[in-house]
């Protein structure tokens, strides 16, 4: 199951004009900032429309001016992990895992709910925030944080994964470790993902595909 | 003696849900919204906190009094008059409070970063449902603070309700107005003992929801 992706869209500076695909792999969009990353995994998640293009994942197009067609975010099956994590202040650790998981028509199922359930715990303990369950986003470190938010994202089994700068607001001891963890966890990531960084050193460490965007144009 | 507390009491609670739902509504709309004449909107909304009270008042008799058409339409289709009952009362203190409520509501609203917004709906919540989970919960002590105040502007209203309801003891005397003709007819008694509970109700109030916003205070996600 790939992703294909073609947009124009008009922004304040220049035209973010891209397109590319991928299959299950990591694609890392390098770029500084401004350059539209951030854009691009908006448009793919429903928070922007683009002014023209296609966005297809697998068989199914969530995105086509020409068709009429904008699946609304809500509806795309997107796991993103914005920059800043987004982790809602207001629930635990454990509610922000389960938030997403809650929305889905299976959780209202009695006979699939536990499945499900066991899956987000499964999730956690992989991703060593077990022990955080009942500690509100505000209590815990950067690096719990972004286990939590990605760990949030992960159980509602998506097409496709969106990372926002993920490692950007860590500190240098902390991003160390977690290179070496997130190296491991993508060994498990079984579905397409697009990573986007200023950093060439993370996209030396995990792309199987490369791209570079500046002022909304791709490079390479 | 206490019948204008009890009206008092009465006329607020009821003036503070109605400018609670529209403030809501109104700030939900003009700050989450794309809608065409948004500024005009506003200052509509925010013109009874600015306008002297006595001239909300007036416009406010224009409209629902007998020949105002509001108030006509109301008299001839459902026989009820408006003007000079504790209704009028209510649409007084609801139309002067209700720009504490917008306000309040609307700064809230503003201060929720988008994000969270945007994060619940890639994880499937209907706009309903982001509303409902992150926006309310996350903006609540901004609307708590809205529906203090407004609770107390529309207990203190004086001017509009005046002009719109009277002064009718036992039928549209509030403590306000019960206070002023207390004042006017030299019953001193009366007017200290009244204007020793409106005080003691808002020092109640304004220190319990300051009490309860320092402890209500979310940290960073």
């Amino acid at each position: 199951m790939g992703v294909y992706f073609k947009i124009f869209k008009q922004l304040d500076y220049f035209n973010l004009d891209a397109e590319f695909s991928i299959d299950n792999e990591l694609l890392v969009i390098e770029g500084s900032s401004g350059a539209g990353k951030t854009t691009i995994l908006n448009c793919i998640a429903g928070i922007r429309v683009p002014d023209e293009g296609r966005i297809s994942i697998g068989e199914r197009i969530v995105f086509d001016r020409a068709g009429k067609i904008n699946v609304p975010a809500e509806k795309r099956n997107i796991g993103y992990l914005f920059q800043n994590y987004a982790l809602f202040p207001n629930m635990s650790a454990r509610d922000n895992v389960f938030y997403g998981l809650k929305n889905k028509k299976e959780y209202r199922d009695k006979s699939k709910r536990k499945e499900l359930a066991d899956y987000a715990d499964y999730m956690m303990e992989t991703l060593g925030i077990s022990h955080l369950s009942d500690k509100r986003p505000g209590n815990i470190s950067g690096g719990e944080k972004q286990r939590v938010a990605l760990a949030r994202a992960m159980v509602t089994k998506p097409s496709l994964l969106l990372l926002d700068e993920p490692f950007s607001a860590l500190d240098a001891a902390t991003k160390e470790k977690i290179y070496e963890e997130f190296s491991e966890f993508k060994r498990i990531l079984k579905i397409p993902t697009i990573l986007i960084t200023h950093n060439h050193r993370e996209s030396e460490l995990f792309a199987d595909k490369h791209i570079t965007l500046k002022e909304g144009r791709i490079l390479s | 003696m206490f019948e204008p507390v009890i009206l008092s009491l009465k006329v607020a609670a009821i003036a503070t849900v109605i400018a609670f739902f529209l403030g809501v509504f109104f700030a939900y709309l003009l700050t989450k919204k794309d809608i065409p004449g948004k500024n005009i909107w506003e200052t509509v909304l925010i013109l009874p906190l600015i306008l002297p009270p006595s001239i909300v008042g007036y416009l406010l008799l224009k409209v629902f009094g007998k020949r105002g058409p509001i108030g006509a339409f109301l008299l001839d289709t459902f026989g009820i008059q408006v003007v000079f009952t504790w209704i009028a009362c209510v649409i007084a203190a609801s139309v002067v409070a209700l720009p504490l409520m917008y306000q309040n509501a609307k700064g809230a609203f503003q201060s929720v970063d988008e994000t969270y917004e945007m994060a619940a709906k890639t994880l499937g919540s209907s706009p309903f449902k982001v509303f409902q989970t992150i926006t309310i919960p996350l903006s609540a002590p901004g609307i708590i603070s809205g529906i203090v105040l407004t609770f107390a502007r529309a207990l203190g209203e004086f001017g509009a309700t005046l002009m719109l309801a009277g002064n009718i003891p036992g039928k549209t005397q509030t403590i306000p107005t019960s206070i002023y003709y207390a004042v006017v007819t030299g019953k001193d008694e009366q007017a200290t003992t009244l204007v020793f509970i409106m005080v003691l109700f808002s020092f109640t109030l304004v220190f319990g929801l300051n009490t309860w916003l320092k402890k209500k205070n979310y940290k960073g996600s």
